[in-house]
C-alpha cells in the first residue's frame, strides 16, 4: 500500500498525544493510589495534557490532508455502527474534548471529591476526567488499529497484532515524551515514567518485531485461479490492461521496492525502539531530560518510518489484478 | 446527489442526435453522435447500420478525443524561410497562398512533365477520387497504401478466383461450420467480423486460427495452429496436398465452375506452352474475356472436347495427346502433380507444424466441406443456361489477412489458398466465402495502367488509368527497354502485378532519382516519415538529403495531415485536413465500398461539426485544384469551374458525360428513383443521410450466390454498368495470365520482353502454379546470426499511428514492448521486461523485451505503430510513446541487396510489389548494464506547430471530454 | 421472489479483448451522472486516468498449449459489498431496488477507505474531484425511459462487438443473464472472500471434431471417377490364373 504522509502523522502524532495522556492519567493515578512517586502540581498535568491535545489536534490537521474533501469531514460520523473509521472520527474530537477537560481542571485547581472508597483514598474530578479521557484513548487506539485490522484483503494488517502494535506503540511513544517531559520539568514522576516508558517501549519492540516476522510468510487466500476464476495451474498476466497509471496502481503500490521497506524496517527497529530503549535505561535513576529528548526525537523518527513500512508492507488482494504492463 | 433517474441524459443541456460514418479506422461502422450545446457528448455505433448493427469499437468509441486532441492541425503552414527541411519550423499561411503556391507549381509541371508529380496517399478511402485527379493530371506517379498493405491479397486471389478478402469478400460465419483464420489480428472488417465470431462459437462453430501469436481473435480459436511466419505456402500446399490424396475435393464443382478440368499445352517446346488448347472453331466474340474455346477431356468418349459441352464430363486427372500430337493435361493434374513433392511430412519440418495435425486439418476442412452441405431453397441460372432448383454450399469458411500477404512469397500462398478454397467448394456459396459487390470482377479486372512513355503527355491526362489489372505482359507500364515508367517502377519488370503500386519505395526512389527524379510529391493521409516505410531512419535523412547544388533532391513535399505526424515535420507545405466529423465523405462504390454478401452497400460521412480552425477537408482541396489546373473532368469547356464544391462534384460528377454513373450508387436519377446508373440527382445527400448515411440494395436472392456463374447476376451487374463483360468468372486454378509472363521470361512471348537481367526473376516467380519459396529476405540475412522472425500485429484499440494523440487509447498502448519467448531470455540472458537489442542486417533498436508463452518460439512481436517520435502527435517530448515505445520499421530494408546481379530490388513479393514487412529476420541480445532504459534510435524532439493547442489548454479539454452537464 | 439484482455475465469464451468497453464506458460516463472520469497528464508521460473498465489479458499454461485470455473488469456490484459498510460517511451504498453499488459524491470524502475493502481493484477515485467513483452499471442509461427499450443497456454492453457482455438480473430466472449463468457455467470471481459478486463470468468452451477413418474413404470419393482408385482391369492377374476347382 502507498504509505500517506497525513496517515502516517495522523496516526504517530494521536498515538504519541493518547499515550502521553494515558500516561499523565497513569503517574498521577499512581500518586493517588500512594505507590507512585510524590505527587505533581496541577500545571504539570495541565501543561502536559495540552501537549497530548496538541499532539492530538496536530494529528487531526494531518488527517484533513488525507481527506479529498475535507469540508465535508463532518459526515464521517455518520456511519458508526459499520465503520471503523467513523468511529475513529468519533473518538478523536471525544479525546481531545476530555484531554482539554483535563487539562483546564488541572490548570483551574479545580478538585471537588466526586467520591470516597472504603481504604480511604478519594476520587477527585481530574482524576475522573483523567480516567474518562485515557479510557477514551484506550479506545481510540482500538479503532485507529482496527481500521487497518479489518480489512481482510491486506493480509500483514488483518490481524489483532495491528491493534496490539497500534496501542504499545503509542503508549510507547507517549510514555517516553511523557518521560522527556518529566525530565525536562524536574519532575518527580521522571523515573517512574522513564521505566514505564522503558517497558512500554521494549515490549511494543518485541511485538513489532514478531509483527514483521509473521508478514514474511502470510499468504494471500487468493490466487489469479480465483481471480480469474480460470483453474490452470500456470497463469500469468500479460497487462493489466492501461500502461500509464491508475488509482489501482497508485494507492496499491508503495513506492521504492523492497530494499526500501527493508533498509526502513531496520531503521524504525533501531530508532523506534533500540535507540530509544538504550537512551531511556541509560537514564534512569539520573536527572534532567535531554538525553530523554533525543530518545523522543529518535522514537518519532523511527515511528514514522515504522508507519511508512507498515503501510508498505500491506500486500492488497486486488494487485492480483495489477501486475503487467504492456 | 441527484438521483440518476430524476433526469434523462437527453435532457440536460441542448440534445440532439446526427448519424454519420465513422473514420476512426477504415472499417466504416454506421455511428450516432450524440451533442450537448453543440459539443460532442456521446458516439454510439448506430444500430439501423448494416455494418455494425450498433455495436462499436474501442477507437470508435474515443472520437471525441480526436476532436479535442492537441495533436490538431488547425492552420495551412509552410516551411519558415531559412529553416532546413526537417525541423518542424513553419509559419501560418492563408488557404488562398496554400492553393497560389500549389497551383503555379504543379500547372508548370503538368504543362512541361506532369510526371514529376507524385500523389502517395495512405489508409485513406477516397482512392476514386485522388486516382481521378492523378488521372486527369497525367502522371502515373499515384498509389495508395495497398502496395505496402495487403496488395498480395488482393491479386493473389483476384487473379485466382475474381475477389478477394480485404474489403472485397469474406467468410459467411452465419452458415459456416469450421472457420480456419489465417495471419488475421484486426482488419477492416473490424466490428462485423468480432460480431460474426461471437455468433458462430455460439452456434457452435468450429474456429481454428493460424497465426505465430496467439492474441485477440485467435485467443477464442477452439485450435490455435502455430506457425513460422513466411511458411503459409507450405502449409496450405500441403494441405491441397492431403485434399487431394484423399479425394476430398468438390469434384462436381471443379469440372463444371473452374479451370481445373481444361487442358494445358505440355509441348515445352511451342510458344503456347503451358497456356490452355483451344479449338480455333469455336467463334470467340471480341467482347470476351473468358473465351469458351478451351477444351476439356471427356471421361465418356475418351476425347477432348470443348469444355463444358452438353453430356460431357471433364477428366481432372490423367495425361493425354490431341489428334495433332500435342501432348496435354488437365490443370487439375498439373496441380497434383505439383503438390506431389508438398507432402505434409514436408510441410511440418518448414512450418512447425506437425504433419499430423496437418493431415487432421485437411481432414477436418475436406469432411465438413462434403459431409456438412448447405441446401438453400434458391433457383438460380448458370452463365450456360442451366437451371438449378437450389443453391448448395460446403460449409468451411476461411478468412486470411496480411499474416498471408506481407511477404514476398504471399502471392503464392494466396494463390494457394484460394485454389484449397476452391477445391473445397466453397467459393460464393454459401457456408463459405462470399462475395461483396461491385465483385466478383473478371479476372483479371479490366482497368488497365499506362502502356508505356507515350502514356504521359505534357498537358493532357494519363492514358490508361494509373492502377490496374495487367492480363499479359503487354499491359505493363514500361518503355521500349523493358525499364519502369512509374517513380516506384510498378508495373515494370520487377513486380509486373504490382496492381497497388509500391508506395514504400517511392521516396527511396525518388531520392535516388531512379528512375528519375520528380519535383512534388504530395503525401495526404500517409506518416511516410514513420509507420509507413521501411528503414525509417534511413527514409527520414532523404526526405533532408540535398545535391551537389545544396537543393533537396526531393524539391518540393505537400503534407496533408489532420495531425501533427512525423511526417509533417519534413513539409514544405502543409495541408490541416478537417476530422471525419467535420466533412462530407463517401464510401463509393468506385471505390471500395461497404457491400454486404447480399448486395452493394455504399455510404457517406455528413458533417457534424464545423471544420476546427482554418482546416479544410481534402476532398475540397482536390476540387479546388484541380479546377484551378483546369483539368479535363473539373472544369467546363470554357475553363470555368465546373463544381461548386465537393458535395456538389459527388452529386453531378459522372465518368463520362450522360454516363449516369457517379460516385454514389444510391437514389440517382432526377428524383431519387433510380440506382447505380442514372441521372444526377440534386437531392442525393439528403437522401442517404435520410437512410442512416448509407444506400444498401439488397440483391434477389437468387442473384445472391455463385455469383461468378450466375447469369442472373451477372446480367444484372452488366446492366447496371458494374461489369463490362457477361462471362462467367472462372477461378484459376492454373493461373495462364502468369504463365504468360513466364512466356515472356522465356522469350516466347510476342509482346513485350524482361531485360535481360530480369528473366530468371519472372520465370522463377511467374509459375502458373503455386509453389513454395522462402521470403526472399531470408536469402539475403545469415539465419544463425538473426535466427528470430520478427512481426507487428495491429492493436485492436489503436489505429496505425493515428491514435497516440488520442488521451483515452493512449492509456491502453502507452509503450509498446517486444513480446519474445522466455528461451529467447534464457539464450541472451535477459529476463523477463530487460532491456534488449534489436538487430537485423539493416538496422537496430533498443526497446524492452517481454516474456509469453503464445507465440510460436521462434517469433517475436510488437504492438505495430505505437513508437512515437519525441514531440509528435501532440505529446510532450518525455512521452512514453518515444521515450519507451519503439518502431520496428527501422530494422526492416526497403531494398534487398544483389537481386538482380548487383542490382538492389524493393523488398517486396516480386510479383505484386506487396512490401514484405513480415519476411524481417532479428537477433535479440540483453543491453549492458548502465544503458540507458529508454529506446533507441530517439530522434530531436519535434516542435510544435503554429496552430496547435498544447500544454494546459489541452489538457483542460481532456479533462472537460465531451460536455458535462449535471 | 428474490429482490432484483442486476449484473454483467461476461462470456469470455467469445471476449476478443477488443477494449470497446472500456473506452464506451469512459465516454459514456464522463459527460453522464457519473462524470467526469478525468485523466493527468493526458499527453505527457505516464499519463493516469480514471475508467470504470479495464480489459485485462493473461496467459494459461505453456507453449503450444498456451491459452490467451482477455479479461473485463469492473465493479462486480457484489451483493454482499465489503466496501459498502466500511464506509464512513454513507457514501457507499447498494441500491435496494436493482443492486447496484454506488458513491453518493456529494457525500464522499475521499477517504479511499473503501477502495481498501474491495478485492476486485474495482474502485477508481478521481484525484480532481477528491470523490470515488466506480461502474455505476450505467444506472443513468438503463433507468433513463426517454431511451428505446432495447436502447436501454450500460454502454459497455451496447458497444461489445461480439455481445460478450449479457445484461440483466440474475436473480430472474427468465433472464438472459440468468439462463447464461446455469446453462454455461457462470462463476464467481474470488469466491472464498465471500463478496458474492452479482457480475458473473462464463467461461471458455472448446469445440472439436471427431473424425472416424472410414469417412476419408467412401463409395462417393471422386478418385474413383478419375479412375484414381483404381479397379483392377479383366485381365489382371487373379487367383484364376493358377486354381481349379
Ligand atoms: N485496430 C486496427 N484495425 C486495423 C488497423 C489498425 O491499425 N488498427 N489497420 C487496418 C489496415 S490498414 C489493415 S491492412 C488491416 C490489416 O489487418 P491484419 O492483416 O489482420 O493485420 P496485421 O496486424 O498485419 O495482422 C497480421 C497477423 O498475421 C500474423 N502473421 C504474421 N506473419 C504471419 C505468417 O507468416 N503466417 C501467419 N499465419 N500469420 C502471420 C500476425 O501475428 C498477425 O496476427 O487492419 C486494418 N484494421
Ligand atoms: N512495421 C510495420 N509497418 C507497417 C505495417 C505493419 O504491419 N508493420 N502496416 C502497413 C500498412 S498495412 C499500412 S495500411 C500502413 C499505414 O500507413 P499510413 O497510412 O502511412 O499511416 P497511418 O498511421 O495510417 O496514418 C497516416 C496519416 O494519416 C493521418 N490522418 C488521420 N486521419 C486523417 C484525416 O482525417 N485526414 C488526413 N488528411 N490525415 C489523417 C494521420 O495523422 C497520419 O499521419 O502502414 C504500413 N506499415
Ligand atoms: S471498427 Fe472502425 S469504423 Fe467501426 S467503430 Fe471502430 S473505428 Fe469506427
Ligand atoms: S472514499 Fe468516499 S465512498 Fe469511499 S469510504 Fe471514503 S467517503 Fe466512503
Ligand atoms: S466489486 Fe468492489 S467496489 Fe464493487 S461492490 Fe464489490 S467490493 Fe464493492
Ligand atoms: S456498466 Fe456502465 S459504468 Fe459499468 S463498466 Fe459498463 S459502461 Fe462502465
Ligand atoms: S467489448 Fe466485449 S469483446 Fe471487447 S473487450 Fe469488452 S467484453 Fe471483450
Ligand atoms: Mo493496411
Amino acid at each position: 500500500m502507498r504509505p500517506a504522509f497525513s496517515v502516517l502523522f495522523l496516526t504517530t502524532l494521536i498515538g504519541t498525544g493518547q499515550g502521553l495522556l494515558i500516561a499523565l492519567v497513569t503517574a498521577q493515578f499512581f500518586f493517588v493510589i500512594g505507590s507512585g512517586p510524590s505527587g505533581e502540581s496541577g500545571a504539570f498535568y495541565a501543561l502536559g495534557s495540552a501537549l497530548a491535545l496538541a499532539l492530538l489536534g496536530l494529528g487531526l490537521v494531518a488527517s484533513f490532508f488525507h481527506l479529498a474533501n475535507p469540508q465535508r469531514a463532518w459526515r464521517s460520523a455518520a456511519k458508526w455502527r459499520t465503520s471503523w473509521l467513523s468511529r475513529e472520527v468519533i473518538l478523536i474530537p471525544a479525546v481531545c474534548g476530555l484531554t482539554l477537560l483535563y487539562a483546564l481542571d488541572h490548570w483551574l485547581g479545580w478538585t471537588p471529591v466526586l467520591m470516597v472508597f472504603a481504604n480511604g483514598k478519594a476520587l477527585d474530578l481530574p482524576m475522573a476526567l483523567g480516567f474518562a479521557a485515557a479510557a477514551a484513548a484506550l479506545v481510540l487506539f482500538v479503532c485507529t488499529g482496527m481500521i487497518y485490522a479489518c480489512v481482510k484483503f491486506i493480509r500483514q494488517w488483518s490481524s489483532s497484532w495491528t491493534v496490539i502494535n497500534f496501542l504499545l506503540m503509542g503508549l510507547s511513544s507517549g510514555f517516553t515524551l511523557a518521560a522527556a517531559y518529566a525530565g525536562l520539568m524536574d519532575s518527580v514522576l521522571r523515573d517512574f515514567l522513564v521505566a514505564d516508558a522503558l517497558a512500554a517501549t521494549l515490549l511494543a519492540m518485541a511485538t513489532r518485531l514478531y509483527q514483521v516476522r509473521r508478514n514474511g510468510h502470510v499468504r494471500f487466500r487468493s490466487s489469479l485461479k480465483t481471480a480469474i476464476g480460470t483453474h490452470h495451474p500456470q497463469i500469468r498476466q500479460i497487462t493489466q490492461g492501461f500502461m500509464g497509471q491508475s488509482f489501482n496502481t497508485i494507492e496499491f503500490t508503495a513506492p521504492g521496492g523492497a530494499g526500501t521497506v527493508r533498509g526502513l524496517t531496520v531503521f524504525f527497529i533501531l530508532a523506534g525502539f533500540a535507540v530509544p530503549a538504550a537512551l531511556l535505561a541509560a537514564s534512569l535513576g539520573g536527572t534532567g531530560g535531554a538525553l530523554l529528548a533525543v530518545a523522543v526525537a529518535s522514537q518519532f523518527a523511527g515511528l514514522l518510518a515504522e508507519r511508512w513500512v507498515f503501510f508498505a508492507a500491506g500486500v492488497h488482494v486486488q494487485n492480483l489484478y495489477y501486475q503487467a504492463k504492456a | 446527489m441527484r438521483d440518476p433517474a430524476s433526469i434523462p441524459d437527453s435532457e440536460l443541456g441542448r440534445s440532439e442526435v446526427k448519424t454519420t460514418t465513422c473514420y476512426m479506422c477504415a472499417c466504416r461502422c454506421g455511428i450516432r453522435v450524440h451533442l450537448r450545446d453543440g459539443e460532442i457528448r456521446y458516439i454510439e455505433g448506430n444500430p439501423d447500420h448494416p455494418l455494425n448493427k450498433g455495436v462499436m469499437c474501442a477507437k470508435g468509441a474515443s472520437g471525441i478525443m480526436k476532436q479535442y486532441s492537441p495533436a490538431r492541425l488547425t492552420v495551412p503552414l509552410k516551411r519558415k524561410d531559412g529553416a532546413e527541411r526537417g525541423t518542424s519550423q513553419f509559419e501560418p499561411i492563408s488557404w488562398e497562398e496554400a492553393f497560389a503556391t500549389l497551383a503555379e507549381r504543379l500547372g508548370h509541371l503538368r504543362a512541361t512533365d506532369p510526371k514529376k508529380f507524385a500523389l502517395f496517399t495512405g489508409r485513406d478511402q477516397m482512392q476514386a477520387l485522388t486516382g481521378l485527379f492523378a488521372k486527369q493530371f497525367g502522371t502515373p506517379n499515384y498509389a495508395a497504401h495497398g502496395g505496402f498493405c495487403s496488395v498480395n491479397m488482393a491479386a493473389g486471389m483476384i487473379y485466382t478466383i475474381g475477389g478477394s478478402f480485404w474489403e472485397f469478400g469474406g467468410p459467411d460465419l452465419e452458415r459456416a461450420k469450421l472457420f480456419i483464420m489465417i495471419g488475421t489480428a484486426e482488419d477492416h472488417h473490424s466490428n462485423p467480423m468480432k460480431m460474426e465470431l461471437g455468433k458462430f462459437k455460439r452456434s457452435g462453430g468450429r474456429f481454428i486460427a493460424v497465426n505465430p501469436v496467439r492474441t485477440g481473435y485467435a485467443a477464442i480459436a477452439d485450435e490455435w495452429v502455430p506457425i513460422r511466419p513466411g511458411t503459409d505456402g507450405a502449409l496450405l500446399l500441403a494441405l491441397i496436398h492431403e485434399i487431394i490424396e484423399l479425394g476430398l475435393f468438390d469434384r462436381e464443382f471443379l469440372i463444371r465452375y473452374t479451370n481445373a478440368a481444361e487442358l494445358v499445352n505440355q509441348d515445352s517446346a511451342s510458344d503456347d506452352h503451358g497456356l490452355f488448347v483451344r479449338d480455333p472453331d469455336v467463334p470467340v466474340r471480341p467482347d470476351t474475356f473468358e473465351t469458351p474455346d478451351k477444351l476439356w477431356w471427356d471421361r465418356h468418349s475418351d476425347r477432348p472436347v470443348i469444355s463444358r459441352s452438353a453430356g460431357t464430363d471433364g477428366r481432372l486427372m490423367g495425361v493425354y495427346t490431341l489428334d495433332d500430337g500435342t501432348p496435354v493435361k488437365p490443370s487439375f493434374q498439373l496441380l497434383k502433380e505439383r503438390v506431389k513433392d508438398y507432402p505434409p511430412d514436408w510441410a511440418e519440418g518448414i512450418t512447425g507444424i506437425p504433419a499430423d495435425t496437418i493431415r487432421r486439418l485437411a481432414h477436418e476442412m475436406g469432411v465438413t466441406a462434403r459431409d456438412q452441405t448447405i441446401e438453400l431453397p434458391i433457383a438460380w441460372t448458370d452463365s450456360w443456361g442451366v437451371e438449378h432448383d437450389k443453391v448448395t454450399g460446403n460449409p468451411v469458411a476461411f478468412h486470411a489477412m496480411r499474416g498471408l500477404a506481407a511477404h514476398s512469397n504471399g502471392f503464392h500462398a494466396i494463390r494457394a489458398l484460394a485454389i484449397l478454397m476452391t477445391l473445397l467448394g466453397t467459393i460464393d456459396r454459401p457456408g463459405g466465402f462470399r462475395h461483396k459487390a461491385p465483385f466478383p470482377r473478371p479476372i483479371p479486372p479490366c482497368p488497365k495502367p499506362p502502356k508505356g512513355p507515350q502514356a504521359i503527355k505534357a498537358g493532357e491526362p494519363l492514358t490508361g488509368t494509373p492502377l490496374g489489372w495487367p492480363a499479359d505482359p503487354d499491359d505493363l507500364s514500361v518503355d521500349a527497354q523493358g525499364e519502369a515508367i512509374r517513380l516506384d517502377k510498378g508495373f515494370s519488370w520487377e513486380f509486373p502485378l504490382s496492381v497497388h503500386g509500391l508506395m514504400h519505395n517511392a521516396i527511396t526512389n525518388a531520392w535516388k532519382g531512379d528512375p528519375y527524379p520528380i519535383d512534388t510529391m504530395l503525401l495526404f493521409m500517409a506518416n511516410m516519415a514513420w509507420n509507413s516505410s521501411m528503414n525509417t531512419s534511413e527514409v527520414r535523412k532523404m526526405l533532408t538529403d540535398k545535391d551537389e547544388s545544396g537543393a533537396y533532391k526531393i524539391p518540393f513535399l505537400v503534407v496533408c495531415d489532420a495531425f501533427q505526424s512525423e511526417t509533417v515535420a519534413f513539409a514544405d507545405l502543409v495541408l490541416p485536413d478537417t476530422s471525419y466529423l467535420e466533412r462530407h465523405d463517401v464510401m463509393s462504390i468506385l471505390d471500395r465500398p461497404i457491400s454486404e454478401f447480399d448486395g452493394p452497400v455504399d455510404s457517406v460521412r455528413v458533417p457534424i461539426l464545423p471544420p476546427l480552425g482554418d482546416t479544410k477537408p481534402f476532398q475540397e482541396v482536390v476540387i479546388e485544384l484541380a479546377t484551378r489546373l483546369k483539368l479535363p473532368g473539373f472544369t467546363n469547356k470554357d475553363g470555368s469551374r465546373k463544381f461548386r464544391d465537393y458535395p456538389d462534384f459527388i452529386v453531378n460528377f459522372e465518368t463520362e458525360p450522360g454516363s449516369g454513373i457517379g460516385f454514389l450508387s444510391g437514389w440517382r436519377g432526377k428524383a431519387g428513383e433510380k440506382f447505380l446508373v442514372g441521372e444526377p440527382n440534386p437531392n442525393q445527400w439528403d437522401m442517404y443521410a435520410r437512410n442512416n448515411n448509407h444506400y444498401h440494395h439488397e440483391l434477389p436472392r437468387s442473384y445472391q450466390y455463385m455469383r461468378n456463374w450466375n447469369k442472373g447476376y451477372l446480367d444484372w451487374a452488366y446492366r447496371h454498368r458494374l461489369v463490362r463483360y457477361t462471362d462467367p468468372i472462372i477461378p484459376h486454378i492454373y493461373s495462364e495470365v502468369l504463365q504468360k509472363f513466364r512466356l515472356a521470361g522465356e522469350g516466347k512471348w510476342r509482346g513485350k520482353q524482361p531485360p535481360d537481367r530480369l528473366r530468371e526473376r519472372v520465370k522463377t516467380f511467374f509459375d502458373p502454379l503455386p509453389f513454395y519459396y522462402a521470403p526472399l529476405e531470408w536469402g539475403k540475412s545469415d539465419s544463425s546470426a538473426f535466427p528470430l522472425a520478427a512481426l507487428t500485429q495491429r492493436p485492436m484499440a489503436m489505429y496505425h499511428s493515428w491514435d497516440s494523440q488520442n488521451a483515452w487509447l493512449r492509456q491502453i498502448h502507452t509503450s509498446n514492448v517486444l513480446f519474445v519467448h522466455p528461451k529467447v531470455g534464457t539464450v541472451g540472458n535477459f529476463g523477463d521486461g530487460a532491456w534488449v537489442w534489436v538487430e537485423s542486417p539493416w538496422g537496430k533498436v533498443r526497446c524492452q523485451a517481454r516474456f509469453s508463452e503464445a507465440l510460436e518460439p521462434g517469433t517475436v512481436w510488437t504492438w505495430n505503430a505505437v513508437g512515437k517520435a519525441s514531440g509528435a502527435w501532440g505529446l510532450d517530448p518525455d512521452a512514453n510513446e518515444a521515450r519507451k515505445g519503439f518502431l520496428l520499421n527501422h530494422l526492416i530494408t526497403e531494398e534487398l541487396p544483389n537481386m538482380a546481379g548487383s542490382i538492389a530490388i524493393s523488398n517486396s513479393d516480386p510479383v505484386t510489389g506487396q512490401a514484405a514487412w513480415y519476411d524481417l529476420k532479428v537477433r535479440v541480445t540483453a543491453c549492458q548494464p548502465g544503458e540507458a532504459e529508454e529506446s533507441w534510435p530517439q530522434f530531436d524532439p519535434m516542435p510544435p506547430v503554429p496552430g496547435q493547442t498544447i500544454g494546459f489548454k489541452s489538457k483542460v479539454r481532456a479533462f472537460m471530454a465531451g460536455r458535462k452537464g449535471k | 421472489m428474490s429482490k432484483v439484482q442486476l449484473a454483467l455475465v461476461i462470456d469470455l469464451n467469445v471476449c476478443v479483448g477488443c477494449h470497446a468497453c472500456v473506452t464506451s464506458c469512459k465516454e459514456w460516463n464522463t459527460s453522464g451522472w457519473a462524470g467526469p472520469l478525468t485523466d493527468q497528464n493526458p499527453y505527457g508521460a505516464d499519463p493516469t486516468g480514471v475508467f470504470f473498465n479495464r480489459v485485462q489479458t493473461y496467459e494459461c499454461g505453456t507453449y503450444p498449449n498456451t491459452e490467451t485470455i482477455h479479461f473485463p473488469k469492473s465493479c462486480l456490484h457484489c451483493e454482499e459489498p465489503p466496501c459498502v459498510p466500511v464506509c464512513p460517511t454513507g457514501a457507499s451504498y447498494k441500491r435496494e431496488e436493482d443492486g447496484i453499488v454506488l458513491v453518493d459524491y456529494d457525500k464522499c470524502i475521499g477517504c479511499k477507505y473503501c477502495s481498501w475493502s474491495c478485492p476486485y481493484g474495482a474502485r477508481e477515485f478521481d484525484p480532481v474531484q477528491g470523490v470515488m467513483k466506480k461502474c455505476t452499471l450505467c444506472v443513468d442509461r438503463i433507468t433513463d425511459t426517454t431511451l428505446a427499450e432495447d436502447r436501454r443497456k450500460p454502454a459497455c454492453v451496447l458497444a461489445c462487438p461480439p455481445a460478450a457482455r449479457i445484461f440483466g438480473d440474475i436473480n430472474d430466472p427468465e433472464s438472459e443473464a440468468a439462463k447464461a449463468i446455469r446453462d454455461y457455467g457462470g462463476f464467481q470471481l474470488m469466491p472464498e472472500w465471500g463478496t458474492n459478486p452479482a457480475n458473473h463470468y462464463l467461461p471458455r468452451r472448446k469445440i472439436s471434431m471427431t473424425l472416424h477413418k472410414d469417412e476419408l474413404v467412401r463409395a462417393d470419393n471422386p478418385l474413383k471417377i478419375e479412375g484414381e482408385l483404381p479397379r483392377p482391369s479383366f485381365n489382371a492377374p487373379s487367383i484364376d490364373d493358377l486354381s481349379g476347382w
